[in-house]
């Protein structure tokens, strides 16, 4: 096990050194000068000569990248151009609404897609699966901005019973927070239900083929007992990966519904970064959430062993 | 945004040519015999038509402001009701559905060409594969839109750029299942026929794998295309991909925002046509993976 973690942790920095690079490129193929870019056109020669100076465009290439390295190791970002203040501390200081969203609408997809997964697996080929496939594939055909806008249409103007957007006033408390969260959660959490329903059926579907499964069945347990205590448990392996990738899916998938509920998470911050032109920030952004991705992954690899001891590494 | 379904790397059998039909026609009779593929292939069908006519059926000029019309409700005049100009939001619709359409097209040949090459590559030039799999798997390691975005933001708002973001995001998913594809197809007895007769790799490759492969290439094209779709709606829909004056769904949605409130037909139409669109190339990619591996009909 150990040596096997160590093994994945040596992919995942070779993986993480390509993804620098792939940052540290995106940010260089910008048509023209950066520098000018970012500051627009009513900058000064000079203006755009120290912004050179200060992101280290006047040094080669390779050497740039170097110097990037050098920072990423030292967990520095960089300053954002238009906050003044370090990425990181930027990012900090939303991610917490970000991932209270993340977290809430991975519970809401798991509530869907697990349960109706199951289901639909349980009693295969009859309506209730093919509803189920039918909901499972428009869920995941709708775009999460059009569910949110239509939940803040139906279920914050015409029905008030939750804000229509924002995260409440400074003082506001947990239960506020979460408050206005439940729409926002709900956008996300809908469409990315959908991957998670069709993988537990499919997954359920082929432990339910099992012949332990059989046994049980003719061993004479109820039902309920073969699929959720028999069944499940080995499917679960399939259905952690999912949810697992849902989750690192739905931390991007939080820029989109951010913008809608006018939320001031990462996903917000990246946007506004992306219309000012705030390199800085888009690759402290794109880093941190890709390195996010790389470690659920990592982590629900690192699952299966305590999941499923048949696992050994 | 939710992550495309795999589509199985396992390449069609081609023992149907034995009973005189061609592979081709099997599949369509495995994709017809399934009700609620023909739904969607007719949905389809007539989704891209409109595209395809729109100049000629569009009941409006899309861009002509009528300001005595404006924000007027669903009517036998307008369908699909007015704008916040007076614009037909029907009209509206199916030119977006053209740029829309367009856009997922062009996305799909970008991700399949370069995808295939390297997948290629990959799966038959065994040095290259670990180079071209770690920079996949690095490029895979950003959420889809994430790294759109960020391809946006250096590469400026417009339909090419669009285009060019989302093929570079999809081709590594094209490439995975062409090189794993590739990888089964390239320990064949006929690809050791040919080796053996002296074929050139470029003639192995292209002539003898690559037509082997058009099964997983062509339903991940079907997934790679309905997810175009909704990744540039909401591009568009952000600021950040097709300028907002050129009317794409997702560039009509993002208009509406701030009236609609009052007008919900104007988030409404252009919502139900990217779900119409996605849902449809979503099933009829679900029933050519299972019509093209005898295996999932099984499962699923």
């Amino acid at each position: 096990m150990f040596v096997y973690i160590v093994r994945r942790l040596a992919g995942m920095m070779v993986v993480m050194l390509i993804v620098a690079a792939v940052v540290f490129v995106i940010a260089r193929v910008v048509p023209g000068d950066p520098a000018a870019v970012m500051l627009g056109s009513s900058a000064t020669p000079e203006d755009i000569a120290a912004l050179r100076g200060r992101l280290g465009l006047d040094q080669p290439l390779l050497g740039q990248f170097l110097i990037y390295l050098q920072q990423i190791a030292r967990f520095d970002l960089g300053e954002s151009i238009f906050l003044n203040r370090p990425v990181a501390q930027a990012l900090a200081e939303r991610s917490e609404l970000t991932a209270m969203l993340t977290l809430m609408s991975v519970g809401i997809a798991v509530i869907i897609g697990v349960p109706v997964g199951i289901l639909s697996a349980a009693m295969r080929g009859r309506w209730v699966d093919q509803a189920a496939i039918g909901v499972a594939m428009l869920a995941a055909s709708v775009p999460s901005f059009w569910i949110g806008l239509t939940l803040i249409k139906y279920l914050a103007v015409d029905l008030p019973w939750f804000p229509v957007a924002g995260y409440g006033p400074p003082d506001a408390g947990l239960l506020e927070r979460l408050r206005h969260l439940v729409l926002p959660a709900i956008a996300l959490g809908i469409p990315n239900s959908a991957l998670i329903l069709r993988f537990t059926r499919t997954s359920m579907l082929d432990v339910l083929g099992d012949d332990y499964v059989r046994t049980a069945r003719a061993k004479g347990l109820s039902p309920l007992v073969v699929v959720l205590k028999h069944a499940l448990r080995n499917a679960m392996i399939p259905i952690l990966t999912v949810i697992g990738l849902t989750a690192a899916v739905m931390i991007a998938g939080a820029i989109v519904t951010e913008t809608v509920f006018g939320l001031p998470g990462v996903g917000n911050l990246i946007v506004s970064a992306v219309l000012r032109r705030d390199y800085p920030v888009i690759q402290g952004a794109l880093l941190v959430v890709s390195a996010i991705y790389v470690l659920i992954n990592l982590s629900v690899d690192l699952l299966y062993a305590v999941v499923d001891p048949r696992v050994r590494y | 945004m939710a992550s495309l379904p795999a589509a199985s790397a396992t390449p069609a059998p081609s023992a149907s040519k034995a009973r005189g039909r061609s592979p081709a026609a099997l599949i369509l009779r495995q994709l017809l015999r399934r009700p609620l593929v023909v739904v969607a292939l007719v949905l389809l069908a007539a989704i891209l038509a409109v595209a395809a006519s729109a100049a000629w059926i569009m009941p409006y000029d899309p861009m002509k402001m009528d300001i005595l019309s404006r924000m007027k409700p669903p009517s036998s005049a307008h369908w699909f009701g007015t704008d916040e100009f007076g614009r037909d939001v029907m009209s509206r619709i199916m030119q977006g559905a053209q740029l829309s359409l367009l856009v997922g097209l062009l996305v799909v040949v970008v991700a399949a060409v370069f995808g295939t090459l390297i997948g290629l590559l990959a799966g038959y030039v065994r040095p290259l594969d670990g180079v071209l799999m770690r920079l996949t798997d690095a490029l895979m390691a950003f959420p889809d839109i994430l790294l759109a975005i960020a391809f946006m933001a250096a590469l400026g708002p417009s339909l090419f750029n669009v285009v060019l973001a989302l093929g570079i995001v999809y081709t590594p998913r094209v490439a995975r299942v062409v090189r794993a594809a590739a990888l089964v197809v390239r320990e064949m007895p006929y690809v050791e026929a040919a080796t053996a007769l002296g074929a050139a790799t470029p003639r192995i490759v292209f002539l003898h794998i690559l037509p082997n492969l058009m099964s997983p290439l062509v339903v991940q094209a079907t997934f790679i295309f309905a997810y175009a779709i909704l990744t540039e709606a909401a591009l568009s829909f952000l600021g950040v991909g097709v300028p907002p004056t050129t009317p794409t769904w997702g560039n009509m949605i993002a208009g509406a925002q701030q009236y609609f409130q009052q007008a919900d037909w104007l988030v409404l139409f252009p919502g139900l046509a990217i779900v119409a669109t996605v849902l449809a190339l979503q099933i009829v990619g679900d029933g050519l993976r299972d019509a093209l591996d005898p295996r999932l009909q099984k499962v699923t």
